[in-house]
């Protein structure tokens, strides 16, 4: 259809591509101000600023290595593991500063939930993956966990499947139940944010089509934030889009308007399928 | 046809399979030999009567078992030929054995009527019954109830005999245990200036009470040894010499010649019995080998007691916490350069370390009042324990840290991504599947452990322990004692011994043994790593 396309790889220096007002009438969640994140010395993250909606479906879509990921792992500090990353500027969880320095990460983390690309149950069986994170707070109490499984199990749409099976070996399961299994998990303490890292890039169509139906359901209640490759997976789910390219966020808007009217040639170029 | 035969790599193949059945080989002809060595010498074998006339003109009558033949290297076989005879009664000929030239031998025969004494004392007796005296009365072979009254004979001098023995080993060792403890407990007192008139009355009063119980059983051991003097058997051997033994020195006695093939499988498993089963006796080269089995074991459990959780939390700092740099790289080839120190060297750095200063300390600061006898300041089952669970340290160390990295990164942030600290996640997830390869850890080093002889002569192991390191008396277990162990067991009995002939087969059995032990040991420890694979067998995509 086009006749010369020229990409436009230069660096994005301002954040003009990013609409606050789309958000103006969200409580915000997570605002995410001045972040910049190297790797020892490489520069991942180009001083992103970002409001992330309450109760609403978050999607970072971009090509392989642009960073979303990062941005994602920042918001529980899943990137404190690696060594060398080093992180500037704050993201605010309702107001407070999870880089601050009274923070306990093991806290944040079980409020901020996550869910990987790969499913990775533990090795123990359904119950006791559900129940881990209750167990980390001291909750051995037998009744409190078995409602709580049995409520989080439904909550991700795997207690019809399981209910019978519980004390069976998570790792029987198949893929697309495991990973309902890890979103259980992480419901299971009540997180008010999940972050879902391309939760169903190793599954399959099936699978995947269940985990968007939970991805609608869990709304109403959490924070979702959702990195995919997918580009029509995200028009699917999301109420937002965050489209990121080489570090820099590009554009951030409803997602209706990042798939139908673009600000920026980039934004356009990625999702009519030039590159990525 | 041939270009394709080594193009698709077949030839490799052949190699490989060809290293593979030839290392199979070895371990199973290795196996089958002491195998068949060590297990053919509680065979009950028929005896021979050879009729030799010797070179300068005199007639000789030997009787035994055929051990073995030889032909001297170079010599020629007609002429040079000679076998091994076992003609027992040491008390009258001074040897066991007996070397006969083939040539000399004129007539080989077999007497029905042949009976083997195994005793106590002087070994096996080759011969023939003529009379037993039992109970007052004398029967000669002649009777009808000779051999009834026999077999009676032997069987109570046998009971007598455990009765004295479970009276030493049971009452009268307890008293001396007590006693012994009375005489530290008074020592303590002065030591510590406490030794008031009361207390030391206390201590002589209980001491007096307890010789007074010693008396009373070393009275009934003496009425017993007594009675197990009253029967005997008068004996001749094949060349006539006359001789009588006493009831009490008999083990047992069996007659080969005359054993259907059943009975004679009946006796051997009891002779593989008592092998398993009894002390040893006659300076190792007759009886059993408990003791050894018992602290061979004893000892590998100890080893691995200490040795897993040490290793483990090791491994864990080492992997998990160190910050991964020089130091840690430095350590790490230490570590991996222990396995490969001469396990002497070990044995010098235990004596030196645990036995004399460790062990020394121990007993200046907890047993002054044994001086200055040593407690733990000389060789014995701790330190033997310690000494070997530091050889199989880095063993433990590198295969839990081998376990810990091969769990899936994932797994880990899953639980940190839960909120679990590190600690959590190393407890509740990391360690839990990294058991199985701290088990194969504990594997390699338990067959390590179990096999190795060097340095236990330096910290530990005797040729015959008086008495086991666990009892009845408080506190049962007595680290502090010294223990047999199969290993230096085969090196005693092979090398040491008075008898060096008699006891070569049982070296065979002996390493035929600790050959078992070992498999046993380790096939415990896989059962119980497999276990935990399939429990907590992780992602393997």
């Amino acid at each position: 259809m086009t006749t010369d396309v020229t990409l436009d790889l230069t660096k994005e220096n301002s954040n003009d591509g990013v609409n606050f007002d789309a958000v103006k009438d969200e409580t915000i969640a997570l605002k995410v101000e001045d972040l910049n994140l190297y790797y020892d010395k490489k520069q991942a993250l180009n001083n992103i600023n970002l409001h992330i909606p309450e109760k609403k479906v978050t999607a970072f879509i971009g090509p392989s290595g642009c960073g979303k990921s990062t941005l994602l792992r920042c918001f529980n500090r899943m990137n404190d593991l690696v060594d060398i990353a080093r992180v500037e500027g704050a993201i605010k969880l309702h107001d407070n500063n999870i880089y601050g320095k009274d923070v306990n990460v093991a806290d944040l983390r079980r409020n901020v939930g996550m869910v990987f690309q790969k499913p990775n149950p533990f090795p123990k069986s359904i119950y006791e993956n559900v129940a881990y994170g209750l167990r980390l707070q001291g909750i051995n109490k037998r009744s409190v966990l078995d409602e709580v499984v049995e409520w989080a199990l439904k909550g991700a749409a795997l207690w019809d499947e399981v209910k019978d099976r519980l004390d069976e070996n998570a790792l029987g399961l198949s893929g697309g139940q495991q990973q309902r299994l890890v979103i259980a998990r992480s419901i299971a303490v009540q997180p008010e944010v999940l972050l879902l890292d391309e939760p169903a890039s190793a599954l399959d169509p099936i699978s995947t089509l269940k985990i968007e139906e939970l991805i609608h359901d869990l709304k109403d209640q959490y924070t979702i934030v959702i990195v995919t490759h997918n580009m029509q997976q995200a028009a699917r789910v999301s109420d937002y889009t965050a489209f990121m390219f080489m570090g820099d966020l590009v554009e951030f808007d409803e997602t209706d308007v990042i798939f139908t009217n673009p600000r920026k040639k980039k934004t356009e170029d990625y999702i009519t399928g030039r590159y990525g | 046809m041939r270009e394709k035969f080594f193009k698709s790599g077949e030839h490799w193949v052949w190699f490989n399979a060809g290293a593979i059945a030839i290392s199979i080989i070895m371990v199973v002809s290795l196996i089958a030999l002491i195998a068949i060595r060590g297990l053919s010498h509680f065979w009950p074998a028929n005896v021979h009567v050879y009729q030799t006339q010797l070179d300068n003109g005199t007639q000789q009558l030997s009787m035994g078992e055929l051990y073995d033949e030889e032909v001297p290297k170079g010599a020629d076989p007609a002429v040079e030929k000679q076998i091994l005879l076992k003609v027992g009664n040491r008390d009258l000929y001074g040897l066991d054995f007996r070397w006969l030239k083939a040539r000399n031998i004129t007539d080989v025969s077999m007497r029905e009527d042949v009976m083997v004494i195994e005793r106590r004392e002087w070994g096996n007796f080759y011969g023939f019954v003529e009379n037993v005296r039992f109970d007052g009365k004398n029967y000669s072979v002649n009777d009808e109830t000779f051999y009834e009254k026999f077999q009676m004979a032997i069987d109570r001098a046998n009971e007598l005999h455990d009765t004295v023995k479970d009276l030493e080993k049971g009452d009268i060792g307890s008293i001396n245990y007590q006693l012994e403890q009375l005489r530290l407990d008074r020592r303590r007192l002065e030591l510590e200036n406490e030794a008031t008139d009361e207390a030391l009355a206390d201590i002589a009063q209980r001491e007096q009470a307890l010789k007074d119980e010693f008396e009373v059983l070393q009275a009934e051991m003496f009425a017993i040894y007594d009675k197990a003097n009253r029967d005997s058997v008068d004996v001749v051997t094949i060349d006539g010499k006359p001789l009588t033994i006493k009831a009490s020195n008999i083990v047992m006695a069996l007659q080969p010649n005359q054993m259907s093939w059943i009975e004679k499988v009946g006796h051997y498993f009891i002779k593989v019995a008592e092998f398993i089963f009894d002390e040893p006796r006659e300076a190792n080269t007759e009886g059993g080998v408990f003791p050894a089995i018992f602290g061979t074991v004893m000892m590998v459990i100890l080893m691995s007691i200490m040795v897993t959780p040490f290793g483990v939390v090791a491994a864990v700092y080492l992997h998990e916490y160190a910050k991964q740099g020089f130091l840690t790289r430095t350590i790490r080839i230490a570590v991996n350069n222990l396995a490969g120190v001469p396990s002497i060297v070990y044995g010098v750095f235990g004596l030196g370390f645990f036995v004399y200063f460790l062990g020394g300390s121990i007993d200046e600061l907890f047993y002054p009042e044994a001086k200055p006898a040593p407690t733990f300041g000389t060789s014995g089952l701790l330190w033997a324990s310690i000494t070997l669970a530091l050889l199989t340290l880095p063993v433990v160390i590198v295969s839990t840290e081998e376990g810990l990295s091969r769990i899936p990164k994932s797994i880990r942030e899953g639980s940190l991504a839960l909120g679990a600290t590190k600690v959590e996640t190393l407890w509740r997830t990391v360690l839990p599947m990294a058991s199985p390869a701290m088990m194969t850890g504990l594997i390699l080093a338990i067959a390590r452990a179990a096999g190795e002889v060097a340095p236990l002569m330096l910290v530990g192991v005797v040729k015959l322990a008086p008495t086991l390191p666990l009892d009845g008396n408080a506190p049962f277990i007595h680290l502090e004692r010294k223990f047999m162990h199969l290993g230096f067991h085969i090196y005693d009995v092979g090398f040491q011994s008075p008898n060096v002939e008699a006891a070569r087969p049982l070296v065979y059995a002996t390493a035929f043994l600790l050959v078992l032990v070992i498999i046993l040991l380790n096939i415990t420890a896989i059962k119980i790593r497999n276990r935990l694979r399939e429990k907590y067998k992780s992602l393997e995509h």
